[in-house]
């Protein structure tokens, strides 16, 4: 019991004047700063979770009552549903591509703003451009800039060509399945890098000059003190952002849904879009449910390994 | 790199000139800066090109980069062959309420997890966190039975009331009320205040910044929302910009200069206040992204 223990001055004056006592009164009173957060929580959230992990072990076109089938829906989807193995082999690729392109990207543009360099603010509001604007409207440029016929960029490839003599042709990004990845990858990046740029900024000028000073007394050149100051002090971000980049990528939706006007060929399609297409396109509510558990079990799996593996190579400072 | 070049050269007894040397790293920076500059502005000044062609132009081999009688009447045409401005408003309404609601109901538990005392706090403020781990696929088609089974089907409250929740933003505001220093809520209950008078009289007022940071955050969340907006809508006036977008595109799929039009009227608002308030969107975007630290 406290009453035994020696208490500090200002502790018994705390309790005189009830302050951080174990009071009824902040309990019933705690519970009503709740309850706006709670109900949500409760409606939109830990029951849905409940409701879809049945609606998985169902088959359900949401017209008619559910049908319960088991583990049918876990059992087509991971032995007999090809779509559902190339929607997986695509989310492998936009996976392990977007993610350290993003981080290699952020992470150099943000180095090269933080050198004290002129017009920093005016090149870190051009490069964060992309991020504030809707993901529909930048999808929807990308496939007209991208367009094979009439588009920007395949006029810059036939410049290109025809001026230095190189027997290149420009991709159809739009229909050939081994350019529509990267479509969605060049989009990605586009769109996302600013984000990353930003997140290694706020990091760098986190990093102690006495460091830099240090490895310069030292003797360390340019490149090693990027390699062996600037990377180790901004593990712990790379380690987020990669983190929170393959979560991401683990979720395109309107990027292939958008930049394929609707009808993404087989070679894009990702996770999200598989469950959206069988939910409202084919009403078959137990499969899509099914698919995004996976693709939670997915997550999990990948967001483990990656807590496991961070002891290696990240530096927190002590 | 700060390399030290053209200073103290050996056998200059000039003074030397305090002058800032031309720093060749730097040169090149600026190089690598700008070509990547325009890089990342090529598909805003395409899109902006495009919107003002008339259709002759846009189907031309070469394409020209800047169009040569200006479209002005694309843009109207765009705007009345779908209601934009209805979308706009209903992106509009559904933002504000997002923002205002979601900031309402997190900071309110936030505060109850952060400095109230009450049996379970903490077990229920880990479940809350664990949460945070469903992707919101999952929680998709639960929330499309429950919605509809309210009556919301393709109404603004479909579209406000589901995501006026969150645990990311109870989170981030949590972290914040915990570093306010405790003396604070102590000086106030001596005083008599109420736990509500606490919240709304030191502990909101002390988070400026955090809840603008949070706003910033949700509001950018909520305005280029698509998946749910999507399948929670129907008719044609409930339609969210993205929405209103991609259908637009399923209509209108090789009038270009109509498309592009429609992309830049769903960007320039929003780049518009990015670019009066940079800051704030950065400062939005690296408080929340990093977790609230």
């Amino acid at each position: 019991m406290r009453s035994n223990a020696p208490v500090s001055r200002m502790e018994r004056f705390r309790l005189r004047a009830g302050l951080g006592r174990w009071n009824p009164g902040q309990q019933s009173e705690a519970w009503i700063f709740l309850i706006p957060g709670l109900t949500g929580f409760v409606i939109f959230v830990l029951i849905p979770i409940v409701m879809s992990m049945g609606v998985s072990l169902t088959k359900w076109d949401l017209l008619g009552p559910p049908e319960f089938v088991g583990i049918a829906n876990y059992v087509e989807l991971l032995t007999r549903d090809r779509v559902f193995g190339r929607v997986l082999v695509n989310t492998l690729y936009y996976t392990v591509v977007i993610a350290p392109l993003q981080l290699g990207l952020g992470l150099t543009l943000a180095t090269a703003l933080n050198q004290q360099i002129r017009a920093m603010s005016f090149y870190r509001l051009i490069y964060f451009m992309p991020v504030v604007t809707n993901i529909v409207a930048a999808a929807l440029v990308f496939q007209w800039l991208l367009n094979r016929d009439f588009g920007i960029i395949s006029s810059i490839i036939w410049d290109i060509a025809e001026r230095y003599g190189v027997p290149v042709q420009p991709p159809d990004w739009i229909n050939n399945p081994i350019w529509s990845k990267p479509a969605v990858v060049l989009l990605t990046l586009w769109k996302n890098v600013g984000f990353t740029m930003v997140i290694y900024l706020a990091g760098l000028q986190g990093v102690p000059e006495a460091l830099y000073d240090a490895a310069r007394v030292d003797g360390a050149n340019g490149w090693q003190r990027f390699r062996y100051v600037t990377i180790p002090m901004v593990s712990p971000i790379t380690f987020f952002l990669l983190v929170i980049q393959m979560i991401g990528a683990f979720q395109l939706f309107a990027e292939p849904f958008v930049l394929f006007g609707g009808e993404p060929p087989q070679s894009t399609l990702s996770i999200v879009y598989y469950i959206w297409q069988n939910a409202f396109e084919f009403f078959r509510m137990g499969k899509a449910t099914a698919i995004a558990w996976l693709l939670f079990a997915i997550i999990f799996v990948v967001t483990f390994i990656q807590l496991r593996l961070q002891r290696r190579w990240v530096h927190y400072e002590v | 790199m700060a390399t030290t070049t053209g200073t103290a050269r050996a056998g200059s007894d000039l003074p030397q000139v305090v002058r800032e040397p031309v720093n060749r790293t730097h040169v090149a920076l600026h190089v690598l800066l700008i070509a990547g500059s325009a890089v990342m502005l090529l598909p805003f000044f395409w899109m902006l090109s495009t919107s003002l062609k008339y259709p002759p132009e846009i189907f031309t081999y070469p394409p020209t980069w800047i169009p040569n009688t200006i479209a002005w009447d694309n843009y109207p045409n765009a705007l009345t062959a779908v209601p934009f401005d209805r979308y706009y408003l209903n992106s509009l309404i559904i933002a504000v309420s997002v923002v205002f609601l979601q900031l309402t109901t997190s900071s309110l538990s936030a505060f109850a997890f952060a400095r109230l005392r009450f049996a379970g706090r903490d077990k229920l403020f880990t479940i809350w966190l664990a949460t945070l781990m469903i992707p919101f696929p999952v929680l998709l088609i639960p929330n499309f039975v429950i919605v509809r089974s309210l009556g919301w089907y393709d109404s603004y409250q479909a579209l406000i009331i589901p995501p006026a929740f969150s645990a990311f933003s109870t989170f981030l505001l949590r972290q914040h009320y915990r570093g306010i220093p405790l003396e604070m809520d102590d000086a106030a209950r001596i005083d008599g205040a109420s736990s509500f008078r606490i919240w709304w009289q030191i502990m909101l007022p002390m988070s400026k910044t955090t809840l603008a940071a949070v706003a910033i955050f949700v509001f950018l969340g909520s305005w280029n929302e698509f998946l749910w907006p999507l399948v929670i809508t129907y008719r044609d006036e409930m339609r969210t910009i993205p929405v209103g977008l991609s259908k637009f595109q399923g209509q209108f799929n090789t009038r270009w200069e109509l498309l592009m039009a429609g992309a830049v009227t769903a960007m320039l608002p929003i780049l518009i206040v990015y670019m009066m308030a940079q800051k704030w969107f950065i400062r939005g975007i690296t408080i929340t992204g990093m977790g609230g630290r």
